[in-house]
């Protein structure tokens, strides 16, 4: 068995035209573990995604995936490997229904049409989203596309998926929904990193919670010692 | 049993189509009309050919007249010089395009959307001087095919009956790998390629190798029409087959008729071949540059009033009769009649 971690970050950095918008960040994720990382706006979070993701090249620092170095990997290279993710403003095929754009994902694994089919219909009912599988993708609310955009990543069987604030916007019933559909995912043993505002959502289910300011980490721990960390208090209600 | 009956459905329609289009020209006999005909089956075809780039992968090309030049030029080529059968040279075209296409779309797909577009007209403008003054290709005296002979072997012929047949031949092929496109996971890649880059990218689809496969099976297909041209007019030179008029009438095919459908440009071509053919007669040889007007026009229409195509308004229209109808498609047409389960 690979005794690495599923993933192991160390001391990365990514600048943009020297605006700084993460320095030094180094964390570990092990398999099946809820991470909520939080922080407030601007402090580097979806840079954080993008650059785990493939989305951008850090300038400094490593990224590890089950001990294979994937800094600088592109996104269908990080997919490819079990990286998955959803994005903060919604990025649903529009023009496919709900079950296409699920089959887009389950065809990473595997290309026959009908399995990637039966893949997608099993993606959409883990989502609650089986009565919507007909659906033009554009046509469904808010909350349905982020389900399907979990759905979509999910159908391409990863070990690790990054969710850019999937319960923003969301009732709290919605919310409360979000929150168990992340546990099922723990159920499956697939990893989660979840970028998220919305506390009640992420504090009950997260295993640990790594918290940035100013583009670097501030704090890692559980969600309770996070609650009465000072230093993230001070982050944000300001000193 | 929906998808059956569906498909059973679509499957008569196809064949009732076909069995229609080859029995046309017994109806039409007048060579004139026939050649009408064979024009509108190579503006589908074209059209059909574009789309799998154009409409489908989403990358518009108005370039596409460099594609349709080599084919007419390498069958030619190879006809005249080592009298080659057109059925291989049309094959060779293809092949020869679909180098070329390898070859541009690796630095054109790194630009997006209307820089990709700009530059596929660069390229055809670039090849279209390079051939003219090109002395082994006879620059802009162009080639005449070998009146002398006639047959299938090389593919010339007196009447106008046999390349009718040919090219509704060739647009059925082009039909034909368009569908299995769809069908495959390679037209769900497309599809999403075009509709959300940053997405497919991140479900491990590798942008330029899609888009490069767009790009050159779309070539080939254009090629091979090139090909056609070349039998069918028994001349070529640089301004009748690398013109940026051709390209941009490619493109507008598909999207007069509906991009990213299997049926659109074959609608597409039905509708601007007519036109074209009525304003030729309309204004006789004066109008030389009636048909650039028509094309401006016709962008300016479908801009305005259907960026989806004819197909596309008369898919709101059939969504907006048959919302009350019983058996009615559901919304989005085409796509989600064919992902309705049993």
């Amino acid at each position: 068995m690979n005794t690495a971690p599923l993933l192991a970050v160390d001391g990365l950095g990514k600048a943009f035209d020297g605006l700084i918008a993460n320095r030094d960040i180094s964390f570990i994720v092990h398999h099946g573990e809820i991470i909520g990382l939080i922080g407030p706006n601007g402090a580097g979070k979806t840079t954080l995604f993008n650059c785990l993701a493939g989305f951008h090249t850090p300038t400094s620092g490593r990224i590890a995936f089950e001990g294979q170095d994937i800094t600088g990997s592109t996104p269908e290279a990080a997919a490819a490997l079990g990286i998955a993710r959803t994005f903060q403003i919604v990025r649903v095929f529009q023009s496919m229904t709900a079950r296409e754009n699920v089959m887009v994902g389950a065809m990473l694994r595997n290309k026959r049409v009908a399995e990637a089919r039966e893949r997608a219909e099993a993606e959409l009912d883990f989502v609650g989203l089986s009565h919507r599988a007909d659906t033009p993708a554009s046509d469904l609310t808010v909350s349905e596309q982020k389900r399907l955009e979990v759905a979509r990543a999910l159908a391409t069987e990863p070990k690790l998926i990054l969710l850019d604030e999937v319960m923003a916007g969301l009732n709290p019933t919605e919310v409360r929904e979000a929150s168990a559909l992340v546990h099922r995912i723990h159920q499956r043993g697939i990893a989660s990193i979840i970028v998220e505002h919305v506390m009640e959502g992420i504090m009950p289910i997260a295993h640990r919670m790594l918290v940035l300011d100013y583009g670097a980490k501030i704090a890692d721990g559980t969600p309770a010692q996070i609650a009465e960390n000072p230093a993230v208090i001070a982050a944000y209600l300001g000193e | 049993m929906t998808t059956a009956t569906i498909l059973s459905r679509k499957g008569v329609g196809t064949i009732a189509l076909l069995a229609l289009a080859a029995l046309l020209p017994l109806a039409v006999t007048e060579p004139s009309q026939q050649n009408f005909l064979i024009l509108i089956l190579m503006g589908a075809q074209m059209g059909v050919a574009w789309n799998i780039v154009g409409g489908y992968a989403g990358q518009v090309s108005l370039g596409h007249a460099v594609f349709y030049g080599i084919g007419a030029y390498t069958s030619t080529m190879l006809l005249l010089t080592l009298g080659l059968t057109p059925w291989i040279g049309a094959l060779a075209g293809g092949l020869v395009a679909a180098a070329f296409a390898l070859a541009m779309g690796w630095p054109c797909f790194r630009l997006k959307g209307h820089y990709f577009a700009m530059a596929t007209i660069a390229v055809a403008e670039i090849m279209q001087i390079l051939v003219t003054n090109s002395d082994a290709l006879e620059g802009a005296v162009g080639l005449y095919l070998p009146m002398d002979q006639s047959g299938w072997g090389v593919l010339i012929f007196l009447s106008k009956l046999p390349y009718y047949y040919v090219i509704l031949g060739l647009l059925v092929l082009t039909v034909l790998v368009s569908w299995a496109i769809e069908r495959s996971h390679i037209g769900y890649y497309f599809r999403a390629i075009k509709d959300e880059p940053e997405a497919a990218r991140a479900l491990g689809v590798s942008l330029t190798r899609y888009k490069l496969i767009a790009l050159t099976v779309s070539a080939f297909l254009t090629a091979m029409g090139g090909s056609f041209y070349a039998q069918k007019e028994m001349f070529i030179d640089p301004g009748s087959v690398f013109a940026t008029t051709i390209s941009i009438k490619i493109a507008l095919i598909a999207i007069l008729g509906g991009v990213g459908r299997l049926t659109g440009p074959v609608l597409g071509a039905v509708i601007l071949i007519t036109i074209e053919e009525y304003s030729r007669t309309l204004f006789g040889s004066t109008g030389s540059g009636t048909d650039m007007i028509i094309y401006a026009a016709m962008i300016i229409l479908v801009a305005v009033f259907s960026p989806s195509g004819v197909l596309g308004l008369l898919g709101d229209l059939h969504r907006h009769l048959g919302r009350h109808l019983p058996g009615a498609k559901p919304a989005g047409g085409e796509t989600s009649a064919k992902e309705i389960r049993p």
